[in-house]
């Protein structure tokens, strides 16, 4: 039913919790939009009415980045680091954590599932 | 922890006069630094800076898009040649 932004439409939740379903609006910014629109955030997604959804739209399209914009943003940003060279760079290159943390044990989110030693001879 | 904002960036301030010096002479010339940890004002852009790394110096051509790291970023201290694995010797001792 409701479509905000793209492809999103979680129904039966509060508007407040329903609008994090977007990619770059989390709990508090979904607050904010409510705030900034009159929308009471403990309404159910489905009974919006269309001038309350078309409200929201257009505050997440004039004030928010989001979904795709965002997502191309990050990797911008990303690749401006590796493109310059820098330790921080180097690091996403090689899928090692990027901000310090120890790499002797754990580190398992960026470096991937256990690689043993000896089971890739040859 | 960033650095106070009040401060306001660390520029190494040896380096810094060098590079105007170069500048004002609009000459380009490969400066030997250990200063790793002064950040990259917009002067230095268009230069070459050779960075110590701990045993020598890494020359590193400051672009726009470097400004405001640090120097130390672009002069890795570590080697990593990865490890044993594939073929290179019986790596299958321990597990």
């Amino acid at each position: 039913m409701a479509r905000i932004v793209g492809v999103d439409l979680p129904k039966n939740k509060p508007i407040g919790i329903a609008l994090t379903y977007i990619f770059g609006i989390g709990r508090s910014s979904a607050q904010k939009i409510c705030e900034v629109t009159g929308v009471d955030p403990m309404i159910r997604t489905h009974q919006l009415t269309d001038d309350q959804i078309r409200a929201i739209r257009t505050e997440i399209q004039q004030n928010y980045k989001v979904e795709g914009a965002l997502k191309t943003e990050i990797n911008m940003n990303i690749k401006r680091l590796i493109d310059i060279n820098c330790y921080r760079g180097i690091r996403h290159k090689m899928g090692l954590p990027v901000r310090g943390q120890r790499t002797r044990t754990n580190a398992r989110t960026r470096k991937g599932r256990r690689r043993g030693i000896g089971g890739r001879k040859k | 922890m960033a650095r106070s904002l009040k401060k306001g960036p660390y520029i190494d301030q040896k380096l810094f006069q060098k590079i105007e010096k170069l500048n004002e002479q609009n000459q380009k010339k490969v400066i030997k630094t250990w200063a790793r940890r002064s950040t990259i004002p917009p002067e230095f852009v268009g230069h070459t800076i050779a960075v110590h790394n701990g045993i020598k110096f890494i020359p590193i051509y400051i672009t726009e898009n470097m400004v405001g790291h640090k120097l130390g970023e672009f002069a890795p201290t570590r080697t990593y040649r990865g490890h044993a694995g594939k073929s290179e010797r019986s790596s299958r001792v321990r597990k």
